[in-house]
């Protein structure tokens, strides 16, 4: 008899990698339903746009780094970054500013940088920064009014249209500042209840916005239930976010309050399925409560003080730079150890 | 109620236990032959004490460790000894090793024994030895010699003492069907390590998934001091350090052992042997064997002699060879496949898994890690298994063990849960052999150049001894030198020609002196008014003796010359002229003295 021969453990449990994005995406739905229902079609188109330029450009290079094209494809990462970039575009983004995204992402952030596992930056979130700087215009004119289909108006049609053309501003009479845009602009000069007067913001803190964050939270909920993620990041997104506001945004008059700050824009959509994009983020419990702290921080800080409107993009990138530091310092303290052994040998430690 | 613990991480396999319970411990039918290893433990391995053909009797000693770490093997039955050889043996290696093998002869004849059952009365020392002369290693895991473990060092009291109970791997259920069938034994086994021991408390730990177990030992210890302890079920809490963790909330330190901060664990198996030992006077040479996997009919737990081949086990069991896929020993977490069934029972075998593909199919194929973080949420030594991985795939030996790799106790958690299928203790085990085949190889280069550096100070030792010689030669002849000068000035001022110069001037004056002294031979007042200091011999003994003196000279510098060209010193041209110029020197106080003779010779018949 010939027996398999096999180092241990025989047994594993049946939870690929595949599988874990796939609820990820999965996760995402109550979220890209909100979208859908609160800001028309727009998301749902980019994401199939998004995920289908993702799956042709990661086959591509796959193909070009002669890497097994479809043993890659059906890990499901490709079509995770293309959905997020779908679900953080502005609804009437033009077709190609979201192909220049995700093919940035996958080709350039993910794929050159050695592939899955081995890319420092979220690759979703490079390709959406890289378009910000690049197409300013068309990455803020062409965020949906809220609650348009409700009031019915455009149709699937006119929206495809709109996103398959060319120009870059064809879609005024659709198009609205997002509520934090909005905030940011007119509170130097209005007082808060003015402010809030803009339909954008509805009658509770951001029409629309607050039933898609609240869909994404409820999603990553999910995901912390099914120990897909842990509560680490996005608790300290949150944290930092609610921290920073706390601290300093008290007076509505002159900053944007809390309630905004957590359901309008990105924030839920970014704490809970961005920034936890494990390739790019730290790796310790301790050392994913700071990487979340440090990016609620500094969307904070960006939103208020600095140029563009939401800041997810820019926070998690910055803090993909700090991961390797945070590592470094954060391992935990092994079992019979005093205290963890932090740095690695060789260099000056603390 | 016994306060618990929670330990880090952990995770919930599928228990597979139900299988090999359904049925009471089976005794298993004795084999046409049995195979004892001659090492079952960590140690020294027993050497023969019988020869192919002597004939044993049931517990009699076949192998024991003269001097070293180690426990006797005994005769499992009555019979024949076959022959000692080179067997398959259980390792992951797929090794052979040195084994008797004994023919059983069915008469089942046991030797004379003697029960202590009066051990309370005994010395302490005097049950050890009864327990290691029983050849009672540890049979849960590595299976250290008992009597060793159960004698710690004097300044570490031993103040708990654990019963594993836990037996946390899928599949195994040796230790639940023994807690269950055989309670009494197994208290009776731990009063009797709590009497060497005297700790402070005595604690049995279960998992919660083995209630007829628990129930089973809570009749057994009533009226005793003895603590159960109910844990939660979560692998791996039968881990030594895992169950110390969960039972007293203290850490083993790293690198420590449990009695470092006063605890001891003893497996369940090693109690009913040691309760067999002393109060029976019976030997180890029997252990409980779960067979199970789905490529068995009749999975259960065989009481097995040692040294039972394993496919004898497996037939038993109901095995459908065409079945098994993969054959484990041990369990799923941590056992090891085996090659072969011809390899036998030991006395730390507790589990053969015989499984099937479906059962436990072969890992898909490798994915890169995506930092998920899974593995180190599931590691029980809170580790970083992921960054751990990353440093043994790129070798980088002391990072993973500054990250405090050989803390790792390859539980196997990490690998079970990552979701890209990483064989992560597949790399930590690459990581930790390289790691101490590097340290060995160093250990070995740092001989080597203990060694050289020893050499080198002998050598140079010995060059300083020689040139201190030297010096000393070069002084006794430079003081020589001195004396000689001194003593030449002397004679010089005496008069007496020392010096070859002065000899010759001497010569010549001699010569001088003659001439006169022949011209004035007529007048004999005057040769009488000679002064008396003018020599008129020359002075022989003077001469002889620079003649000695040059050669002792030309002897020592040649003396050191030789030295020096067996050290190939620089200095060799210098003493080789030296040589020369003494040899010249020896040469002219030679003709000197000749001449000096001559001339005396022809001068004596009118000096007459
Ligand atoms: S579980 Fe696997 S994929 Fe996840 S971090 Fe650990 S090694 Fe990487
Ligand atoms: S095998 Fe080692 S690294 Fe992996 S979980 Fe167990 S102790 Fe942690």
């Amino acid at each position: 008899m010939a027996f398999v021969q096999q180092s241990s453990p025989h047994a594993r449990r049946a939870r690929p990698t595949s599988r874990l994005m796939l609820w990820v995406i999965v996760a995402t739905l109550p979220g890209l339903l909100a979208q859908t229902l609160f800001f028309g079609w727009g998301n749902l188109i980019n994401v199939v746009w998004c995920v289908t330029v993702a799956l042709a450009s990661e086959a591509a290079i796959l193909k070009l780094r002669q890497k097994p094209v479809a043993f890659f494809l059906k890990d499901n990462t490709a079509a995770l970054t293309g959905l997020l970039l779908g679900l953080s575009l502005p609804q009437f983004a033009p077709w190609w500013v979201s192909a220049i995204a995700v093919v940035s992402a996958i080709v350039v952030a993910k794929q050159l940088y050695g592939g899955l596992g081995s890319n420092p930056f979220n690759p979703a979130m490079v390709g959406y920064a890289l378009v910000l700087i690049s197409f300013p215009v068309a990455m803020t004119t062409n965020w949906a009014e809220p609650a348009l289909l409700w009031d019915g108006a455009p149709g699937f049609g006119d929206t495809l249209a709109a996103i398959a053309s060319v120009q870059q501003t064809t879609v005024d009479g659709w198009t609205m500042a997002t509520p934090l845009d909005e905030y940011k602009h007119k509170i130097v000069s209005l007082t808060a209840e003015e402010v809030v007067q803009h339909p954008t913001f509805g009658d509770g803190v951001a029409r629309g916005w607050e039933w898609v964050n609240g869909a994404f939270l409820a999603g990553g909920l999910v995901l912390i239930g099914l120990r897909i993620i842990t509560w680490h990041i996005p608790a300290g997104v949150l944290g930092g976010l609610v921290i920073m506001s706390l601290a300093f945004g008290s007076n509505a008059d002159l900053y944007a309050p809390l309630t905004l700050h957590l359901l309008a824009g990105g924030t839920m959509l970014g704490a809970f399925f961005i920034a936890t994009d494990p390739v790019s983020a730290a790796t310790s419990h301790q050392g994913k409560l700071i990487y979340g702290a440090g990016i609620g921080v500094l969307i904070y800080v960006i939103r208020t003080w600095g140029g563009y409107p939401d800041a997810v993009a820019f926070s998690v990138l910055l803090l993909n730079f700090a991961v390797p530091f945070i590592d470094h310092y954060t391992p935990p303290r092994t079992y019979g150890h005093h205290k963890a052994r932090r740095g690695v040998p060789g260099r000056t430690q603390g | 109620m016994t306060q618990l613990w929670d330990f880090a991480g952990g995770i919930h396999p599928p228990e597979n236990k139900h299988q090999s319970t359904a049925r009471p411990i089976r005794t298993a039918e004795v084999p046409e032959r049995l195979v004892l290893p001659l090492q079952q433990h960590i140690g020294e391995p027993a050497a023969a004490v019988v020869e192919a053909g002597d004939r044993v009797l049931k517990g009699q000693v076949i192998a024991d460790v003269a001097d070293g770490l180690g426990v006797p093997v005994h005769a499992p039955t009555s019979g024949v000894i076959d022959s000692i050889s080179e067997l398959p043996v259980p390792h992951p290696s797929g090794m052979t090793d040195r084994c008797i093998v004994l023919r059983p002869d069915g008469e089942d004849e046991w030797i004379q024994l003697h029960p202590a059952t009066d051990y309370r009365e005994r010395e302490r020392t005097e049950v050890l030895e009864l327990i290691r002369n029983a050849g009672i290693s540890g049979m849960g895991g590595a299976g250290f010699p008992s009597n060793i473990k159960l004698r710690p060092p004097k300044e570490r009291k031993v103040d708990t003492l654990i019963l594993n109970g836990a037996e946390c791997e899928p599949y195994i259920t040796a230790d639940d069907m023994t807690m269950r069938e055989r309670a009494d034994d197994i208290v009776a086994g731990l009063k009797i390590m709590a009497w060497i021991l005297r700790p402070g408390r005595c604690i049995i730990g279960i998992e919660d998934n083995k209630p007829e177990a628990v129930e089973a030992l809570r009749t057994a210890i009533e009226g005793t001091q003895i603590e159960l302890a109910v844990i939660p079920t979560k692998y791996p809490s039968g881990g030594e350090k895992q169950l110390i963790q969960i039972l007293t909330g203290m850490e083993v330190p790293s690198g420590g052992i449990p009695a470092d901060i006063g605890v001891m664990c003893q497996n369940v198996g090693t109690a009913v042997a040691v309760g067999h030992a002393v109060l029976e006077g019976k030997p180890l040479i029997s252990r409980v064997v779960t067979i199970t996997g789905e490529a068995v009919r009749e999975p259960g737990n065989f009481d097995a002699l040692l040294g039972t081949p394993i496919d004898h086990l497996l037939a038993q069991a109901g095995l459908m060879p065409e079945q098994v896929n993969r054959l484990v020993l041990g369990g799923p977490m941590m056992g090891y496949t085996l090659t072969t069934t011809a390899v036998p029972v030991i006395k730390t075998s507790n589990c053969v898994i015989a499984a099937t593909a479906t059962e436990l199919p072969a890992p898909p194929p490798e994915q890169p890690c995506i930092r998920c973080g899974q593995c180190a949420e599931a590691c029980p030594m809170e580790l970083l298994p992921q960054q751990l991985f990353w440093h043994a795939k790129a070798t980088e030996f002391e990072k993973a063990e500054h990250l405090n790799l050989f803390d790792c106790i390859e539980c196997g958690a990490c690998s079970y849960v990552c979701p890209s299928s990483i064989p992560l203790v597949q790399y930590y085990r690459y990581a930790k052999g390289e790691i101490r085949v590097q340290r060995a190889e160093q250990l070995k280069a740092d001989r080597a150049r203990e060694r050289f550096e020893a050499r080198q100070q002998r050598l140079e030792r010995e060059q300083q001894e020689k040139e201190q010689r030297r010096k000393e030669r070069a002084q006794a002849a430079a003081e020589a030198q001195a004396k000689k000068k001194a003593e030449a000035e002397r004679a010089a001022a005496e008069g007496s020609a020392v010096d070859e110069r002065a000899a010759k001037a001497a010569l010549v004056e001699q010569a001088l002196a003659r001439k006169k002294a022949k011209a004035d031979a007529g007048k004999p007042a005057a040769s009488a008014e000679v002064p008396a200091p003018t020599p008129e011999k020359p002075d022989l003994e003077a001469l002889e003796k620079q003649l000695t003196q040059a050669q002792s000279k030309l002897e020592t510098m040649q003396g050191m010359l030789e030295d020096a060209k067996a050290q190939q010193a620089d200095n060799v041209d210098k003493l080789e002229r030296a040589v020369a110029k003494n040899h010249d020197r020896v040469q002219r106080a030679e003709t000197a003295l000749t001449e000096a003779r001559q001339q005396l010779a022809a001068e004596s018949p009118t000096t007459d």
